[in-house]
């Protein structure tokens, strides 16, 4: 048995609408999970459901054991970070991070150790006296963090709390997360629209698209093999190039162009997938295209760029001398191609 | 320049505002300085006079009323217990119903709120007979029970209090309520230190209020015991300067919670921090 299992979770709100259809998922003690998605899939209303703050319409889920559906936010042992922190603005930070350990009972004594341990581990023991309004965005998300911390929970759950901070300080947090989570091995899920954060911090990613979960495997499972469309075209930056296609006899048919796929498919609707690193672009490559915008990104350039009219990028070295309105020449590799259907949006 | 100009002119405007508050209760004053007499014959004083300590001293502790058995003093002390009756209930109260209407999942809570609004419709002065009656029935006549009780529900209040919740975002709740807090913990150390600026602005609008009552008091008490300041003003006899410097003193109680409540009072009423 799962340390955290859902099953079969179903979430309808009064209003009628379906945020959550026959959800399964299976997560180990230990593991860190995230879900990902558009805004408004979901994600955030079954972490809440986990955390006990939203009633589940159908379905159980079981934590360590026990079945926690009807069981009380504040008895399932469970520490969430919220998107805007929600510190208690009128406790300092001490209390900020004592309020739940007095709340259970635990001593003085023993509330002073943890949370200067925890204070300390955090770099904020400095901050230990100031009252939230006082802090900045970063220090403020430490103080979130303690508080969940402090209490070394069964599970952390994260709702989206780094989308308030700025990209320098996200990139360092995310960091931090992870090591700490690595550190105390504590069971964790973490919500967030932002596909980087998912592939960065997790250990499985699981890809939750209109209520419903498209895909769960280990990043590189979901960024080399995506099970479906919406998969393909939300994991990974710039987007998968998807050509919508007609392929016969294993030959793709793209506008004018065509591709050789070395197998005997035949599918009369179909979308073919190619990253745009996976674009080989080179000299003596069959195919050739007019660049229409050129992006410069440093180490890297983007160029997008149209077949038929379709169209698509390619992200290449940018030491390579190509501008707007050059011809370029590329291959695309059978192996490196996704092909799915688009009457059910699965991979083939 | 132009910011001289302006200030100036600020400050030329606010002078002249306050000069119509305060020149009147100046008169007041420094003619309750005087001696009736000197009053009678001179009109009303703007400067000080010699017989401050004479006549506030007298007017505290002279025996007053219909039958001589009240003194200004017992007033104010009357008063005093009145108003901060009404005011500490009417935080309660109004505190609580807020809290059950905004977080608690109350069926209809917006129509019971609009009920209780209603009740604004529906002033002491509009039921004041049934009041009387309920009150009579339960032996409250001539109590400080009778006299607060019914007036120590305000709808108002419970306004404030309700949009100031409505104003606190529900992951505060959420977060508490995961830190293992329970409904009551919540209202006490969450919702009570939240709104303590809201608290003391309701606190100085209901004790003034309070502090103001006429009829009712005037219909509850039979017994000169129970005489208020505001009833006293009405029934004062004696002379002129007599009645000035009760005047004064009367103001006294209501500017001493402003001065107290003063900072948490402007910041409840400007901000909800």
């Amino acid at each position: 048995m799962s340390f955290l299992e859902l099953q079969n979770i179903t979430k309808i709100y009064p209003n009628g609408t379906k945020a959550v259809n026959e959800t399964s998922l299976n997560i180990e003690n230990g593991e860190f999970v995230v879900f990902v998605g558009p805004s408004g899939c979901g994600k955030s209303t079954l972490l809440r459901m986990i955390a006990g703050l939203e009633d589940i319409t159908n379905g159980k889920i079981s934590l360590d054991g026990n079945i926690i559906n009807k069981i009380d936010p504040s008895e399932r042992d469970v520490a969430m970070v919220f998107q805007n922190y929600a510190l208690y603005p009128h406790m300092s930070v001490f209390n900020n991070m004592a309020y739940g350990l007095k709340n259970r009972g635990i001593s003085k004594e023993e509330i002073n150790i943890k949370v200067n341990d925890v204070a300390k581990l955090l770099e904020i023991d400095q901050l230990l006296t100031r009252k939230p309004s006082m802090l900045s965005g970063g220090q403020r998300q430490r103080v979130a963090m303690g508080r969940a911390i402090v209490r070394n929970p069964k599970i952390f759950l994260f709702d989206e709390p780094l989308s308030n901070l700025d990209a320098k300080l996200r990139n360092q947090m995310r960091l931090e997360i992870k090591r700490l989570q690595r550190q105390m091995g504590v069971t964790s899920i973490f919500v967030t629209h932002d596909q980087t954060e998912a592939m960065t911090l997790g250990d499985r990613i699981v890809v939750i698209n209109n209520g419903v979960v498209e895909q769960v495997g280990t990043p590189k499972e979901i960024y080399s093999k995506p099970n479906t469309k919406f998969v393909a075209e939300f994991i990974g930056s710039p987007q998968m190039n998807l050509f919508n296609c007609k392929i016969e006899n294993g030959i793709a048919y793209i506008a004018d162009m065509k591709i050789n796929l070395n197998n005997s498919t035949n599918i009369d609707d179909a979308s073919l997938g190619i990253r745009p690193d996976d674009i080989l672009i080179s000299d003596n490559g069959q195919h050739s295209c007019v660049a229409n915008l050129v992006e410069y990104l440093g180490s890297d350039m983007i160029i997008y760029s149209k077949i038929g009219d379709q169209e698509f990028s390619c992200k290449l070295s940018s030491k390579i001398n190509l501008n707007a309105g050059d011809t370029f020449k590329f291959d695309i590799s059978s192996t490196l191609v996704h092909l799915f259907d688009n009457s059910n949006g699965s991979r083939v | 320049m132009t910011k001289f100009i302006s200030s100036t002119i600020n400050h030329f405007i606010l002078s002249i505002g306050l000069l119509i508050m305060i020149v009147p209760i100046w008169i007041i004053f420094a003619s309750s300085t005087h001696s009736s007499l000197f009053i009678n014959t001179n009109g009303l004083q703007f400067f000080l006079g010699d017989n401050f300590i004479d006549n506030y001293s007298r007017v505290l502790f002279k025996q007053s009323g219909f039958f001589n058995e009240i003194t200004a003093l017992k007033m104010f002390f009357n008063s005093f217990v009145m108003a901060t009756g009404i005011a500490t209930l009417s935080v309660i109260t109004s505190l609580m119903a807020a809290y059950g209407l905004v977080y608690f999942k109350v069926k209809y809570a917006t129509f019971i709120f609009w009920l209780i609004f209603i009740t604004l419709l529906v002033p002491l002065e509009l039921r004041i007979m049934p009041s009387y009656i309920v009150m009579s029935k339960l032996n409250l006549v001539n109590t400080f029970a009778g006299l607060i009780l019914p007036i120590s529900a305000s709808a108002i209040a419970t306004f404030f209090f309700r949009q100031f919740y409505k104003s606190i975002p529900d992951e505060l709740l959420e977060a508490a309520k995961l830190d293992g807090t329970n409904s009551l913990r919540f209202f006490i150390d969450f919702l009570i230190p939240l709104s303590r600026t809201m608290i003391a602005a309701v606190f100085i609008f209901m004790f003034v209020f309070g502090y103001n009552q006429y009829l009712w008091p005037l219909i509850m008490t039979t017994s000169e015991q129970y005489w208020t300041v505001v009833m006293g003003l009405k029934t004062m006899y004696g002379s002129i300067s007599d009645r000035f410097a009760f005047v004064i003193m009367s103001m006294i109680p209501p500017v001493i919670i402003i001065i107290f409540l003063q900072k948490l009072f402007i910041q409840g009423i400007f901000q909800n921090k």
